[in-house]
């Protein structure tokens, strides 16, 4: 991290090109990260978007956007910016587009598309080593549809499909992509805006594929007071439900280690998504077994 | 310009070659895979410039496509059968885009059950998606029309994707004499793609395909894109003229065969077409006026040019190489619906056949014209028919005897031959 140019929340962008005023929901932590990472990104970019509540951000004629924008379909936001870069490049080789007139292309993709049906195209982008930047913005389940459990929600959360609490287990998204080896690989949270940013501009600076994987707690999605985004945000880096970590040349790094860890249910209970294993009555034996993950996963963290 | 044995396949290579193509996303599927496997050896030996890269489904090849002809860059893809089935959310979504490219199709049959032969149903299913669609009866015919697609694609009124689709097997694995244009010819014919306004540019950010909310926002671009398809009826006859004056080969939108003075005609489509051309001139050997209607444009559909040609004929035999279940021959109905109020209109005795590469014998198109005279003599429409022999249909319950299946059939007493 040294050779990065920030230190301190001082050094964060001072101008926000992000336009306000789309129609996401208040408190959206996905966006409250994207507007970060654009920050950072500027307008010399072409975002990639697979379906889901980004998708709501350009509604014709409207953009919040500098940069350029393309919503391709739920399964292939790598593929949309495969072929976005290839023709970059057959432009730039050919001598029809100035160098410096490239752009960053970035795929934007929210959990259902990221984990689910978007992974065996973006697996194979990795694969064909693209350079391209892809943002997940994880909330944890189908968030535009109305927070349906999807392969990122948490055992136990109660989901408009899972109303007695997810079966499943979040698929680990971060390890799915560090398996591809990719250049860059970190995971972030709008609630740490000065490692977010240090992270994306590390990705900024390097070529081939990069994963931004940005945890967005989802005041809809999650059942909580919009104002409580950022304190949701940090209580999941506190009890180290959301690690903070990078991959890069083959080494993973946590760049925070929560400690002491506070207990996972002071994260739990803020959220009516767990309300089923406090009230009526508490459910120890749930509580305890995500508690129990959560020490797992810190446990082998040297 | 040299005369040289090209299969289909090969032929559909060589007309991206020609264009100049600067981009090919491709992914492998039987009968197609040939066209990717010459253009990314062309490409790997620097023969050819364009940049080849394997997708990893049709799905991925075609977002890929349309995103870098949104980009501005000249593309070439190919699937079939399956795949395009799978590819099928963007073979919808990227006509919206308006960013032109060119997509050849090696027809094949749609599962289940699975196989590798041609009929129409894979391409049919993607009549409705905005594509532009030249269907091809020959090799040479296959590489022209690529070069063509690109032109009517590209045309400033129109804008949009096509498809070129050839047979698999009946053309994507014969070889047929076919003459190679030089590339200077093609390049006098065919200019560099100017992707216009669509392209993703620093200086120029743009939205392509987002969101609009409401009903009259959707049809509003929805009306866009059908308009821009119908001005392609017209830009097709620019397009093809152009070319027969470079290359001297004239390909209407409809081709006609010994038609003028035809009572009735055979209307197909595809590589069957030429057994309908042969059988055409047996059955004038025995004084039958007939002729062959072959439909080269299906999107947009040529109407007015086949209500020309088929007005004041006593009756038409189409053949459906396709079949819509519960309902009978795509080509049958729709043409029935450009005919339907005409003065004059010919009676239509509809033919399913073909399916899944089944032959379609010469004896069957003899039978299908009389029945066909028979019909207009009577009066009376039959209902449509479809093709298939006693003999194979014992040769299906020899099989099921020795797999010891008991399936309930439903075509006992259906056939007439």
């Amino acid at each position: 991290m040294s050779e990065g140019t920030i230190k301190s929340m001082k050094n964060l962008p001072q101008e926000h090109i992000l336009g306000e005023g789309t129609s996401l929901c208040a408190g959206c932590g996905g966006l409250g990260a994207l507007h970060q990472i654009y920050d950072l990104l500027g307008e010399k970019t072409v975002i990639v978007n697979a379906a889901g509540c980004m998708t709501s951000l350009a509604i014709y004629p409207y953009t919040p956007f500098r940069g350029s924008w393309l919503y391709t379909a739920m399964a292939s936001a790598a593929s949309g910016a495969q072929g976005i870069r290839d023709a970059l490049d057959v432009l730039i080789a050919q001598g029809r587009l100035p160098t410096e007139d490239d752009l960053t292309v970035i795929a934007l993709a929210g959990d259902g598309s990221s984990y689910g049906m978007g992974l065996s195209a973006t697996s194979a982008a990795i694969e064909r080593n693209l350079d391209f930047l892809y943002i997940c913005y994880d909330n944890e389940g189908y968030g535009n549809t109305g927070q349906q459990f999807s392969a990122a929600t948490p055992w136990g959360a109660r989901t408009t499909t899972s109303r007695g609490g997810h079966h499943g287990k979040k698929k680990d998204l971060f390890a799915i992509w560090a398996a591809h080896h990719p250049v860059y690989a970190a995971t972030v949270i709008g609630a740490e805006p000065l490692d977010l940013a240090r992270k994306v501009e590390k990705a900024i600076r390097l070529r081939g594929p990069r994963l931004i994987l940005a945890m967005a707690p989802c005041p809809t999605g999650w059942g909580y007071d919009p104002q409580e985004t950022v304190e949701i945000g940090r209580l999941a880096v506190r009890c180290g439900i959301w690690p903070l970590k990078e991959y890069e040349e083959g080494r993973l790094t946590h760049t925070r280690i929560p400690q002491p860890r506070i207990p996972v249910e002071e994260y739990l209970q803020k959220q009516s998504r767990f309300r089923h294993l406090f009230k009526p009555e508490r459910n120890a034996e749930a509580i305890a077994h995500i508690q129990a993950e959560v020490d797992r996963y810190w446990s082998n963290v040297a | 310009m040299r005369r040289t044995l090209l299969t289909g396949n090969g032929a559909a290579a060589w007309g991206a070659r020609l264009a100049e193509a600067d981009y090919v996303p491709a992914f492998p599927i039987t009968p197609q895979t040939e066209i990717i496997e010459a253009l990314a050896g062309w490409s790997e030996r620097g023969e050819m410039a364009g940049r080849v890269v394997t997708l990893d489904s049709e799905h991925s090849m075609l977002t890929a496509a349309a995103a870098a002809a949104a980009t501005g860059v000249r593309v070439f893809t190919a699937t079939s059968s399956q795949g395009l089935l799978y590819g099928m959310e963007m073979i919808y979504t990227a006509p919206g885009w308006r960013a032109p490219f060119v997509m050849v199709n090696v027809s094949r049959a749609l599962a289940s059950p699975i196989t590798l032969e041609a009929d129409h149903n894979d391409i049919l299913a993607a009549r409705d998606s905005g594509f532009l669609q030249i269907h091809c009866a020959t090799c040479q015919e296959v590489l022209d029309s690529v070069l063509m697609a690109y032109r009517l694609a590209e045309h400033p009124q129109v804008r949009l994707p096509a498809i070129v689709n050839l047979d698999g097997f009946y053309l994507s694995f014969t070889r047929e004499p076919v003459v190679i244009p030089d590339q200077e010819q093609v390049r006098r014919f065919l200019p560099p793609f100017d992707p216009g306004n669509v392209a993703f540019r620093a200086d120029r950010p743009a939205s392509q395909a987002a969101l609009v909310l409401g009903g009259s926002l959707y049809s509003y671009f929805r009306y866009e894109a059908h308009l821009a398809t119908l001005q392609a009826l017209t830009a097709y006859e620019e397009v093809a003229q152009a070319f027969e004056r470079e290359m001297g080969r004239r390909y209407p939108a409809v081709e006609a065969y010994r038609a003028e003075d035809a009572e009735y005609i055979f209307f197909l489509m595809g590589a069957y077409a030429t057994k309908a051309k042969d059988a055409v001139n047996r059955l004038r050997e025995r004084g039958m006026r007939i002729g062959v209607v072959r439909p080269r444009l299906l999107r947009p559909y040529p109407a007015r040019i086949l209500q020309e040609l088929l007005r004041g004929r006593r009756a038409v035999a189409v053949i459906d190489q396709n079949l819509s279940m519960g309902m009978g021959g795509i080509l049958y109905s729709e043409l029935a619906s450009a005919l339907y109020g005409m003065k004059d209109a010919p009676m239509l005795v509809s033919y399913i056949g073909g399916l899944g590469g089944r032959d379609i014998s010469t004896e069957e198109l003899f039978t299908m014209a009389a029945q066909t005279r028979e019909a207009a003599d009577a009066g009376v429409t039959p209902e449509p028919r479809l093709l298939y022999t006693a003999a194979e249909l014992r040769e299906v319950r020899k099989m099921q005897t020795i797999a010891g299946s008991k399936l309930p059939g439903h075509m006992e007493g259906k056939n007439d031959e």
